[in-house]
C-alpha cells in the first residue's frame, strides 16, 4: 500500500506547484492524475498571469482591481495574500524556465487584460498556461527522485478515519484496472473545475467536478457555487475559447449594426471591463436582436485592428483556432463569438493555506474556493490562484506532515468502490445511456444556469438535476474490460457532475440578488445589506444540500458601486 | 472551409485492440452523422456515446491544445480533434475514414499507445529542464526580446507524439532520440538563460542516436499540428553545434555536412563518391588519401557492394561527377554568395514571420538568430 506525507490529486498547475513546494520542504510526495500531467486543463489557459511586477505598479492596485472584479464577494485577506505574493511567484517561474515574452529592454513584457487598471499580465504568446504547465512538468522530471508520479490513475474516493480526518484515497490504475489504497498524512485536491456540467463549455472533457464532489461527499462545504463565469469570447461554432488577450491587444466587439456596443455598458474600460459585465452586454445585444450570424446568436470579435505582425507573434494560437475550427483568417476578417461557460469561481471551501474544514484535506486551484474570485474572476488571475495557493498548500501540508505519524488505512473503502464499479459494469441495458444523461444535464444548465437567471428557470433546472440523479443510478455502459475502461470512469464522473450541479443550482436559487456572475432578472440589483455573504452548500444524505452562510472578509476596501 | 454544409454520414473504420481478450487487433466500423467540418474526434466521440462506449481513445481539450488524441488517420499522423471529417474523407481510398493508433509506440488498447515507453523516455534523454545561468538574478533574467519569441515555436510543442509516430529514422533505429525530444532540446539551446548550451550540443552531437541521425525526410514537419517543425529545430541544433561551437563529433556529422555543402557549391550537385573521403579525410580533393578515409572506405565496402548489387547505386554515375549546365552552377553559387554575405544568420520562425505565405518579401521580417558565434 503506497504511503506518502503529502498526496496530491490532480496535476495541473496547482497540483504540480504543490508537489514541488512540498518536496522542497523535505517530505515524501506523490502526485496522481487521471491524465498525463501535461494534458491537464491548465494547458488551455491562454492570455497570461497577473502580477504587479512593473516598478510603476503596486500589488494593492492589483488587489483592489480583484476585489472590484469579484463584485465585493471575494475575501480581501486572501486577495491580499495572492496579489502581494504574485511578483515573487512570477519571478520564480521565470527562473525555472518559463519563456515569458520580453519588451525591448529585455524585461518581462506586460499586456492589458480585463478589469485591470494597468498593464499587469505577463505572458508567453497566447500559450501561457501551456508554457507554465510544461515548465513545471520539466521540474517534476528533474525531481523524479523526490516526487512519485501516478499518471493515469483515477480517484474514486477520499478516505476519512473515525475522527473525520483525511488519511488518503482509493484510486484505480486506468491502464490496468487495478484498485489501490493510498495512505497519506495530507491530501491536496488539485483536480480542477467542473465545466463539463455545461454544454458547451470552454473546458476540457476531463473537467468533471471530481475533486469538488469528492470533498463534498467527505463533508466539506462548497462555497460560492452559484458563481459561474461565462467568458465573453468563445467560438459561436463550438464554444472554444478565444483568449481575452485578443481584446488585451486591442480587438473590438461589434454588433449587427457595426457598433462598438461596449460604449453603452462600460464607457471607460470598453471591451476590457470585467468578464461578467462584457458577457452580459453581449447577451443583451443578442437578446435585443442585434446579434450576428445564424439566428443572430453571435457577436463579432474584430482582431483585424491589431497589427498583423503582432497578431502572428502574440496571438498565434487563436490564428490557428480561427483557421481550423471556424474557417476564418482572424487577421483579415472578424470572427463570430458568444459568451460561453468557462470557469467556476466557487468550489471546496478553504482558508489561505488551502486547508479545508476536514483535517488533512487541502484544496487548491479551480477545485477550491478561497475565495479570491468572489462573484467574478478577473482574466489572468486563475493561473495566479493555482500557483500561489498550490504552493501554499504544498508548504503547509508538508509542515503539518512533519509532526505526524503515518496513518493506517484498511481496505473497507476500496472494497466498497470496487463493488460500485462492478455494479455499474453489470447494469442491464434497460436504463438510459450515461452519455444521454450528461448531454441533457449540459443543455439544461446552459439554458437556465447561465448569464441571466430567474426563479422559474432555476427551479426547473433543479427538478431536472434531481431526476437525472435518479436516472444515473441505473445508467448503463458498454465496456466490461479492465484496461482503459473509460466508460466506467465516465459513469463515475457523471455522478460527480450531478452532485456539483445540484449545489450550483441550489446556491443560485438561494441568492436573491444580482452580483458578479449571478444575474437574477427577478432581482436585478446588488443587495449588500442582505447578500454580501458567502453561500455554502453541504451534503445532506441523498436529500437536497443544506445551505448555510459565512461572512465576507473585508480588510481595506468597502463595497461601492461597480462601474467600468 | 464551409461551416454551413449540413450533417452527413461518415464511416469510421477504427483499429481496435482489446488486451483483455487475448485476441489479435481487428477493424471495427461505425457510421456517424456530423457536419463535414467537424473533427474526426467528434466522430469518434459520437460513435462512443451512441454505439460503443468501449472504444478507447485519449482526449481532453478537443481544440488541439492538450495533445492527447494523437492517432493515424488514413495513414497520416495527427490529432483527431484537428482533422476535419471532410478532409479525412478526401484522403480516403474507399470512402471510409481509417483511424489507427500512432506508430513507433506500443499499443495499450484501441487507439491508446504507451507514450512513456518511447516518447517520454526520449524527452527525458535531453535533460529537459533549464539549467539557469548563475548567479540567479533577483528579478527576471534580462534577455533579448526576439530570443523569447524564437523559442516559443518549440514551447508550442504539445507532446502529442505525432512526429514520433512517423519518424522514419526511428522506425529503422529505435534508439534515435527523435524529433520531439530534439525539438525540446532546442528549447534550451535556444534559450539565452541556459548555462549549458555548449555541453548540451556536444552531448547531442556525440551521441550516435543524436542530431546527426536525422535523415531530413520532413515527415515530422508534415505531422506536427502546431507548426513546431521539429526537423528545422534539429537543423538549427546542427548549425549551432557545427558552425557556432565547432564540435568535431565522433559521428563525423559536422565534417559530413561541411563536405556536402562544399561539393554542392562547387559542382551545383552532390558528387556522391567524393562525399565519404572528404567527410573523413578533410574537406578537400586530397581527402581520399587520408588514412582515416581509407579505413572508412574499406569498412564501408560491404555496404557499397550490397548497394551496387541491389542496383541502388550505379558505379559509373556515382564515380563520375554530375555535369550540369554552367549557368545552373553559377546560379547555385549565387545562392551561396547571397546567404554567405549576410552578417547575421536568418532563420524562418513561425512565431516571428508567420507562414511562408504570410511573408510579403522572401527575406524581410525573417528572424535573425543572435546565437553565440
Amino acid at each position: 500500500m503506497p504511503s506518502h506525507d503529502v498526496l496530491i490529486i490532480g496535476a495541473g498547475l496547482a497540483g504540480q506547484r504543490a508537489a514541488l513546494a512540498a518536496a522542497q520542504a523535505g517530505v515524501t510526495v506523490a502526485i496522481m492524475s487521471k491524465v498525463h500531467p501535461v494534458r491537464s486543463h491548465s494547458v488551455a489557459a491562454a492570455g497570461g498571469i497577473n502580477a504587479a511586477v512593473s516598478v510603476t505598479d503596486d500589488w494593492r492596485s492589483h488587489a483592489y482591481d480583484t476585489v472590484k472584479g469579484s463584485d465585493f464577494l471575494g475575501d480581501q485577506d486572501a486577495i491580499e495574500v495572492m496579489c502581494s505574493e504574485a511578483p515573487a511567484e512570477v519571478m520564480h517561474l521565470e527562473h525555472i524556465g518559463v519563456t515569458f515574452h520580453r519588451n525591448d529592454d529585455g524585461l518581462l513584457d506586460l499586456r492589458a487584460f480585463g478589469g485591470a487598471s494597468v498593464k499587469r499580465t505577463a505572458y508567453v504568446a497566447d500559450i501561457t498556461g501551456q508554457a507554465i504547465l510544461h515548465v513545471l512538468y520539466e521540474q517534476l522530471m528533474k525531481h523524479s527522485d523526490t516526487v512519485d508520479r501516478y499518471e493515469e490513475w483515477f480517484t474514486t474516493s477520499l478516505i476519512l478515519d473515525d475522527e473525520g480526518t483525511c488519511t488518503g484515497c482509493v484510486a484505480r490504475n486506468i491502464r490496468t484496472g487495478d484498485m489501490e489504497v493510498f495512505t497519506a498524512k495530507n491530501v491536496i485536491l488539485a483536480s480542477g473545475g467542473a465545466g463539463q456540467i455545461w454544454k458547451p463549455s470552454t473546458n476540457a472533457l476531463i473537467c468533471t467536478a471530481d475533486g469538488i464532489t469528492q470533498a463534498y461527499r467527505a463533508g466539506v462545504p462548497l462555497m460560492d457555487m452559484e458563481m459561474i463565469q461565462y467568458h465573453p469570447t468563445t467560438l459561436l461554432e463550438n464554444g472554444f475559447l478565444i483568449t481575452e488577450g485578443a481584446r488585451g491587444e486591442g480587438a473590438h466587439l461589434l454588433n449587427s449594426e457595426g457598433e462598438r456596443f461596449m460604449e453603452k455598458y462600460a464607457p471607460n474600460k470598453m471591451e476590457l471591463a470585467s468578464r461578467d459585465v462584457v458577457s452580459r452586454a453581449e447577451q443583451t445585444e443578442i437578446n435585443e436582436g442585434r446579434g450576428v450570424g445564424e439566428d443572430g446568436a453571435g457577436i463579432y470579435l474584430d482582431i483585424t485592428v491589431v497589427p498583423k505582425k503582432r497578431t502572428l507573434e502574440a496571438l498565434r494560437e487563436i490564428v490557428n483556432i480561427g483557421k481550423d475550427f471556424a474557417g476564418v483568417d482572424i487577421t483579415k476578417e472578424p470572427i463570430l463569438i458568444r459568451p460561453g461557460q468557462h470557469y467556476i469561481m466557487g468550489g471546496v471551501k478553504t482558508d489561505v493555506d488551502g486547508a479545508t474544514p476536514v483535517p488533512g484535506l487541502y484544496a487548491a486551484g479551480e477545485v477550491a474556493c478561497v475565495s479570491v474570485h468572489g462573484g467574478n474572476r478577473l482574466g489572468a488571475n486563475s493561473l495566479l490562484d493555482t500557483l500561489i495557493f498550490g504552493r501554499r498548500s504544498g508548504e503547509h501540508a508538508a509542515e503539518r506532515a512533519k509532526s505526524m505519524t503515518m496513518p493506517t488505512n484498511d481496505r473497507t473503502q476500496l472494497l466498497k468502490d470496487e463493488a460500485e464499479i462492478k455494479e455499474i459494469i453489470g447494469r442491464p441495458k434497460t436504463g438510459r445511456r450515461v452519455s444521454e444523461i450528461k448531454d441533457e444535464l449540459g443543455t439544461v444548465m446552459n439554458r437556465y444556469v447561465a448569464v441571466f437567471r430567474d426563479e422559474a428557470g432555476l427551479q426547473h433546472a433543479h427538478e431536472v438535476v434531481r431526476r437525472l440523479k435518479e436516472e444515473a443510478k441505473s445508467a448503463y455502459i458498454d465496456d466490461q474490460g479492465t484496461v482503459f475502461n473509460q466508460d466506467v470512469l465516465g459513469a463515475i464522473e457523471l455522478g460527480y457532475m450531478l452532485d456539483a450541479a445540484e449545489c450550483c443550482v441550489v446556491a443560485a436559487l438561494e441568492r436573491k440578488e444580482s452580483r458578479g456572475a449571478q444575474f437574477r432578472t427577478d432581482f436585478p440589483e446588488r443587495n449588500d445589506d442582505e447578500w454580501q455573504k458567502h453561500i455554502n452548500t453541504s451534503i445532506n444524505g441523498d436529500d437536497v444540500p443544506t445551505i448555510h452562510y459565512s461572512p465576507v472578509t473585508i480588510t481595506q476596501w468597502q463595497p461601492e458601486e461597480r462601474k467600468y | 472551409m464551409d461551416t454551413r454544409k449540413p450533417a452527413q454520414d461518415f464511416t469510421l473504420r477504427i483499429r481496435r485492440y482489446d488486451p483483455d481478450s487475448g485476441e489479435a487487433p481487428y477493424w471495427d466500423e461505425h457510421t456517424v452523422t456530423l457536419e463535414p467540418h467537424r473533427s474526426v474526434l467528434e466522430g469518434l466521440l459520437q460513435a462512443k456515446a451512441k454505439y460503443d462506449g468501449s472504444i478507447g481513445v485519449r482526449c481532453s481539450c478537443r481544440a488541439a491544445i492538450c495533445g492527447s488524441c494523437g492517432v493515424r488517420i488514413n495513414d497520416k499522423p495527427g490529432l483527431a480533434c484537428h482533422t476535419h471529417l471532410e478532409e479525412a474523407l478526401k484522403r480516403s481510398k474507399d470512402g471510409k475514414i481509417t483511424v489507427e493508433p500512432m506508430g513507433n509506440m506500443p499499443v495499450i488498447k484501441d487507439l491508446i499507445v504507451d507514450m512513456d515507453a518511447v516518447h517520454w523516455k526520449k524527452i527525458n534523454r535531453v535533460t529537459p529542464w533549464l539549467i539557469g545561468k548563475t548567479p540567479v538574478p533577483e528579478r527576471e533574467y534580462v534577455v533579448d526580446r526576439v530570443s523569447m519569441v524564437d523559442v516559443t515555436q518549440t514551447m508550442a510543442c504539445i507532446q502529442c507524439g505525432a512526429c514520433v509516430s512517423d519518424c522514419l529514422s526511428m522506425e529503422v533505429d529505435p534508439g534515435f532520440i527523435g524529433p520531439a525530444a530534439l525539438a525540446k532540446a532546442y528549447r534550451f539551446v535556444g534559450d539565452p538563460r541556459d548555462a549549458e548550451q555548449q555541453q548540451r550540443l556536444k552531448d547531442l552531437a556525440e551521441d550516435p542516436n543524436g542530431i546527426y541521425n536525422c535523415t531530413h525526410c520532413f515527415k515530422c514537419v508534415e505531422a506536427c499540428p502546431k507548426g513546431v517543425a521539429p526537423m528545422n529545430q534539429i537543423m538549427r541544433l546542427r548549425r549551432r553545434a557545427g558552425s557556432d561551437h565547432h564540435i568535431d563529433d565522433r559521428n563525423n556529422g559536422h565534417r559530413h555536412e561541411a563536405a556536402f555543402v562544399t561539393l554542392v557549391k562547387q559542382g551545383g550537385l552532390l558528387h556522391e563518391a567524393e562525399l565519404l573521403p572528404r567527410s573523413y579525410g578533410g574537406d578537400s580533393w586530397f581527402g581520399k588519401f587520408a588514412p582515416k578515409a581509407g579505413a572508412e572506405l574499406v569498412s564501408s565496402l560491404p555496404v557499397i557492394t550490397k548497394a551496387v548489387l541491389r542496383r541502388k547505386v550505379n558505379p559509373k554515375l556515382a564515380l563520375v561527377p554530375h555535369k550540369i549546365p554552367k549557368q545552373d552552377v553559377k546560379a547555385v553559387r549565387e545562392i551561396f554568395d547571397t546567404i554567405g554575405s549576410r552578417e547575421e544568420r536568418y532563420e524562418l520562425n513561425l512565431y516571428v514571420v508567420g507562414d511562408d505565405k504570410d511573408l510579403e518579401q522572401p527575406v524581410a521580417g525573417a528572424v535573425e538568430d543572435r546565437s553565440t558565434t
